[in-house]
């Protein structure tokens, strides 16, 4: 009986290792790639407080698509997608900017009403998605579209700069040497990790996710669950949004967050979540982050033409989707079994 | 006149079909052949195999084995495009054409006239008008589908069979949403269609219907073919016999049952009624009872259970559960006063498929504690096993994903998943559908034995021998209605067939 | 009693009409037929592009590259015509080509891999425009007899008013595309696949080669914009029709389509198209309001038009 119990658990193990065995490959075939061309390129360095260096580049780069994917990662699970993320950031940012710019209001109230902001197009996603049952997809969609607009009414067409120390600390500033935004990300990832986990939260996602029907006979109000999802997406995208705009020190609402919804959902399936919702990882989607990360940094350090970098992605969604389709998965068996026939 | 049928060659044959899916043989060497001009009613209780072979004859469903013959030419049907093009329509309940279309595009949709490649729409309009002429439908033909009540959909189902030159039309519960003077039009129609030499199944719960227009039954049942009759030879009573198997039963061991001397009301239910569905049922489940509930598909007994667990809401009358009234808005509310539901459908109200077995059987209880109270993985896990030992579920761990699991194991998984929550009524539909011998017999020892420890339950069931197996009393639905109510020496699966088929 | 199929549309036809005689009252010359025009020719490759959308959304799917192939076609032909020399009239059948090929590839991926639309298109998106950025990242000019001639090719219309090539062809476009949806069997397969993709099937809609001509419809129609955009700009450049998949996704649904499918008319497009271009055009007249509001004023426009969609589609299901 014992025996059984630890080869059961032995095999769990497994079952979750194979989850991380490609995406983590993926990112240390890209990591060896880049030391053959340059050997100093995890090289970190400690200078004027703070430390240096390609990795610490890397994380600190992608912060705002980390956050993002966060968020993403439970909406998607919920069987949902937020496409208006980008927008979302640039509202946020936006808001903090004026603010900053136009009244004296202190940090804390800055930082509150920014994110509040963002929590709020959550509740609009969230309440147009399930209470109104618009397609997720077409429901955030219109904030996306109207979004920029938003912030851009906001900003009156202009890129709104600032001076404020206290807001650019959380772009430029460092904590132990290491920069604010890395630590924001770690600070949102295991908070959500301690809700979804270590309550039923998490479990409660998956099965209204996997099966929005029986979690109902289940008791789980699938309505509530969906709308908290969009509101925790709001919550991250505002907090990138105020990073990406404390980090450039002004809000261009043009420009911020753009494309990068496209990063997150591609960060998450990288991490293999299905598109269709259930089952998730936030660790796993954050793994995707550092691998998009990472091949952007390498294309960029290597003098590849850096739009090179968008066609990669592509191909890579594409490979993705298609390993994760059963079709796909039997042509492929049915395929090796003819050559290994002939 | 049937002497000369039997002479006759069939229209359309099947031969000793069959088609297993995995864990379960859902049809054995089953028969049927279908006569030029005859209505042939196919018959059977819910898994009985009646929609896996209607998908077969459609083209839907590649058999295993066995052999199609339309008119003495042996078929292979691959898609339902290639039936039809042989001349088998289906026609079926929710009405599968396409409510956004205009009736006449409907009925020539791939086949259009053209001119130049343009479609005449003015010419098809004609056309439609001109073919449902002969159905006597006078409607707007540019109208689109949606705009026109289920009936004269089905009959445009039936018209746009009867179009592309159909041999054989299968019918599979036109009349669900119908009303009497609807069905007496589609019958008028089938009458029509008959004296044109048209094949037509029929497939329906309405025993009154299959004795107003078929002329031959065909009974199947646990995917076996259980015989072929002439409708006039055939009375009801031993049409029911023949769907429920009553003749298997050697009147097992009566059961002891406990007398519910204590005679404590747990739930009572009056004059419940729920819209379309149940209407005015009384009935009363006491403490440490089995309740059982029979009748047929469509008499009402799923929903008096969705209504008792607040998935439908109740359009007039009462619940009280321990002599307190309650409402039920949701599922919620309802495990709140300590009821539970294992439902009918099992694979899309019942499993979360991708979902673990430890996570489908903690769900529950994780629910009922409340989203900050998790119950930790390992506990869970405990939790599991503990059913897993007890239940005897086959599987290697608590890890397996529910979905990889057979019919049986996934009922008890669903089981455990209510037990764990301790209820007080633990409400059971059709607990024994599309699973496997062995494992129904299991079930049905847990059941059992649920109902020795003292468990209050509501059982809907369409298998009598079970109910009269652990029933303290047996409630017959029928059309809606509470028509019977069973108990002590009463209580056989002939008094409850006797009440289910009494007109 | 109007049929409820016709509201979305109604509502787009007489909010067009309120727009344009509110424009007229209030500014010189905003009602006048060289507007009418101005709409057309400005909107020329929005109107294509929102067309070969409106297929995809009738059938149930999304399109989100197409702007991305109004790009890279347009960089083809900058590319080809002016560093390779190419005739252009060799070069736009190989770019049309190109794109439908596109189209069908996104198709069969739908199709075959039961992918969902959105996220094959949006990989089909960052495939187009990383594509066009790599062809060339600066804005290629073109210099060609041809495009002189067809600019300055067209008709005088009363009024002063100039009706220009584009648009002749554009109307020539909106004519095949409105007789491919309205008039062939393949237009109705679009709707049947739109209106229930089972049921479809079960009917004997042949579903591969209508789901995979459908993307192939609207790459080429993306292809062809691309080229149109070319005779606009006399350049071709990477970074053109960005976010255009979303104002496309609007004059659709603005236009009256059901968003999940099945339902909606072609010329509901145009009027989309238009309305939208007025918004446009009303906030250029009135100069004090900040162009942003025009963005804002589609998406609340977009908001209404989905509502509607569902209140009416609730009662169509009830009654």
């Amino acid at each position: 009986m014992i025996n059984t119990e630890i080869s059961h658990s032995f095999k769990e193990r497994l079952l979750i290792t194979s989850r991380y065995t490609w995406p983590i490959a993926a990112l240390v075939l890209l990591l060896v790639f880049n030391v053959l061309m340059d050997a100093s390129f995890l090289n970190i360095h400690f200078d004027h407080g703070r430390f240096y260096g390609n990795p610490i580049d890397i994380l600190h780069r992608s912060a705002p698509v980390a956050l993002l994917a966060i968020g993403m990662t439970v909406v998607i699970a919920t069987g949902g997608i937020d496409l208006s993320v980008g927008a979302v950031m640039a509202i946020a940012g936006a808001v903090c900017a004026n603010l900053l710019v136009a009244t004296d209001a202190s940090l804390f109230t800055v930082l509150a009403i920014g994110i509040a902001s963002g929590v709020l197009c959550g509740l609009i996603n969230g309440g147009l998605v399930s209470y109104m049952g618009i397609q997720p997809i077409i429901a955030t969609l219109l904030l996306m579209v109207t979004g920029r607009g938003i912030a851009q009414l906001l900003n009156d067409g202009q890129i709104v700069t600032f001076q404020h120390a206290g807001f650019s600390f959380l772009g430029s500033g460092t904590l132990l040497g290491i920069p604010v935004s890395i630590w924001l990300v770690l600070a949102v990832f295991s908070i959500s990790q301690l809700l979804l986990r270590r309550t039923a939260l998490g479990l409660f996602v998956e099965a209204v996710g996997c099966n929005a029907s029986a979690s109902r006979y289940l008791g789980i109000n699938d309505r509530t669950v969906k709308l908290m999802a969009y509101m925790l997406t709001g919550f991250c995208a505002a907090l990138a949004g105020m990073i990406s705009a404390a980090d450039i020190q002004g809000s261009d609402a043009n420009n911020v967050g753009l494309w990068l919804e496209l990063d997150a959902i591609l960060a998450v399936v990288l991490g293999g979540a299905a598109l269709s919702g259930g089952r998730f990882s936030i660790p796993l989607s954050l793994l995707g982050v550092l691998i998009i990360q990472t091949l952007n940094t390498t294309i960029m350090v290597s003098g590849m033409p850096s739009k090179l970098n968008l066609l990669i992605k592509a191909i890579a969604v594409v490979l993705v989707l298609l390993l994760q389709s059963d079709t796909f998965r039997k042509q492929i068996s049915g395929l090796a079994g003819r050559w290994r026939h002939s | 006149m049937q002497d000369q049928q039997q002479e006759q060659h069939a229209l359309f044959e099947l031969s000793n079909i069959s088609k297993a899916f995995p864990g379960v043989k859902a049809l054995d060497t089953v028969d049927f052949r279908l006569f030029p001009g005859e209505v042939h009613a196919l018959l059977g209780e819910n898994g009985a195999g009646k929609s896996t072979l209607v998908k077969i004859m459609t083209g839907v469903l590649a058999k295993d084995s066995g052999c199609i013959q339309l008119q003495q030419q042996e078929i292979h049907p691959s898609n339902t495009a290639e039936a039809q093009q042989l001349g088998i329509a289906p026609v079926y309940q929710e009405v599968n054409l396409l409510p956004n279309l205009s009736v006449a595009h409907n009925l020539f949709l791939g086949r259009e006239p053209t001119r130049f490649g343009c479609i005449r729409w003015q010419q098809m309009a004609e056309d439609a008008r001109q073919l449902l002429t002969r159905f006597k439908l006078d409607i707007d033909v540019t109208e689109s589908l949606s705009q026109y009540s289920v009936a004269v959909q089905q009959l445009i189902a039936i018209a746009r069979g009867v179009a592309m030159n159909a041999k054989v039309l299968v019918l599979d519960e036109p009349t669900a949403s119908l009303d009497s003077s609807e069905v007496e039009i589609l019958f008028d129609i089938l009458r029509q269609l008959k004296s044109e030499g048209i094949g037509m199944l029929f497939i329906t719960h309405f025993l009154e219907q299959v004795y107003q227009i078929s002329d031959r039954i065909t009974v199947l049942r646990s995917g076996k073919l259980i015989g072929e009759y002439l409708t006039t030879d055939l009375p009801r009573s031993r049409l029911i016999e023949a769907m429920l198997g009553q003749e298997l039963q050697q009147v097992t061991a009566q059961p002891v049952r406990t007398d519910a001397a204590q005679a404590e009301a747990l739930l009572t239910v009056t004059e419940a009624s729920v819209a379309h569905s149940v209407d005015k049922v009384s009935l009363t489940v006491n403490k440490g009872e089995a309740v059982g509930m029979a009748g047929l598909l469509g008499s009402g007994r799923t929903e008096v259970c969705r209504a008792l667990f607040g998935i439908d809401t109740l359009k007039s009358g009462e619940i009280k559960m321990r002599e307190q009234v309650i409402t039920l808005n949701q599922s919620a509310d309802a495990m709140q006063q300590g009821i539970a539901l294992c439902p009918e459908d099992r694979k899309t109200d019942g499993i979360i498929g991708p979902l673990s077995i430890r996570e489908n059987i903690a769900l529950a209880l994780q629910v009922q504690a409340g989203w900050w109270r998790y119950i930790a993985p390992d506990q869970q896990r405990t939790l599991a096993n503990q059913y897993i030992e007890s239940f005897n579920i086959a599987t290697p761990n608590a890890e397996k994903p529910i979905e990889e699991l057979s019919g049986g194991n996934q009922q008890k998984v669903i089981l455990a998943r209510w037990l764990a929550t301790r209820p007080q009524l633990l409400i059971l539909d059709e607990p024994t559908r599309g699973i496997d011998i062995g494992a129904h017999a299991e079930i049905i020892k847990l059941i059992k034995s649920l109902c020795d420890e003292g468990m209050s339950l509501l059982v809907a069931s369409s298998e009598l021998e079970e109910l009269v197996a652990f029933a303290n009393r047996v409630v017959v639905m029928r059309d809606h209605r509470k028509v019977a109510e069973l108990q002590g020496a009463e209580l056989t699966a002939q008094s409850i067939m006797h009440s289910i088929a009494e007109v | 009693m109007i049929a409820r199929r016709f509201i979305p549309l109604l509502a787009t036809f007489s909010l067009l009409v309120v727009m344009f005689i509110v424009g007229g009252f209030q500014f010189e010359g905003f009602a006048s037929l060289q507007v009418v025009t101005n709409l057309l020719t400005d909107n020329a490759f929005l109107l294509v592009v929102a067309l070969g959308m409106t297929l995809v959304i009738l059938s149930g799917g999304i399109d989100l590259s197409v702007g991305a192939v109004v790009a890279l076609s347009g960089v083809l032909c900058a590319v080809l015509i002016s560093e390779y020399q190419w005739h252009p009239l060799l070069v736009f059948p190989l770019v049309l080509v190109i794109g439908t090929l596109f189209g069908a590839f996104m198709g069969t991926l739908i199709y075959v891999y039961k992918l969902q639309p959105f996220i094959v298109t949006l990989a089909g998106m960052f495939f187009a425009r990383g594509l066009a950025t790599t062809i060339s990242e600066e804005s290629v000019g073109i210099e060609h007899s041809l495009y002189y001639a067809v600019a300055d090719a067209g008709f005088a219309l009363p009024g002063n008013a100039w009706l220009p090539s584009s648009v002749i062809l554009l109307l020539v476009v909106f004519g095949a595309i409105f007789l491919l949806t309205h008039f062939s069997r393949f237009g109705g397969y679009i709707y049947a696949v739109g209106g229930n993709r089972q049921s479809a099937a079960l009917m004997g809609v042949p579903m591969a080669r209508t789901t995979i001509g459908i993307y192939a419809m609207s790459s080429f129609l993306a292809a062809f914009a691309g080229i149109l955009y070319t005779f606009y700009t006399f350049s071709g450049y990477a970074l053109t029709g960005i976010g255009m998949e979303l104002d496309a996704i609007a004059a659709v649904v603005i236009g009256g389509t059901l968003l999940t499918g099945g339902s909606g008319y072609i010329v509901g497009t145009l009027l989309g198209v238009m309305l939208m271009g007025i918004i446009h055009t009303y906030i250029i007249f009135e100069g004090t309001l900040n162009s942003w509001w025009a963005r804002i004023a589609i998406g609340l426009l977009l908001f209404i038009f989905i509502a509607l969609q569902k209140v009416l589609n609730r009662s169509s299901t009830r009654g």
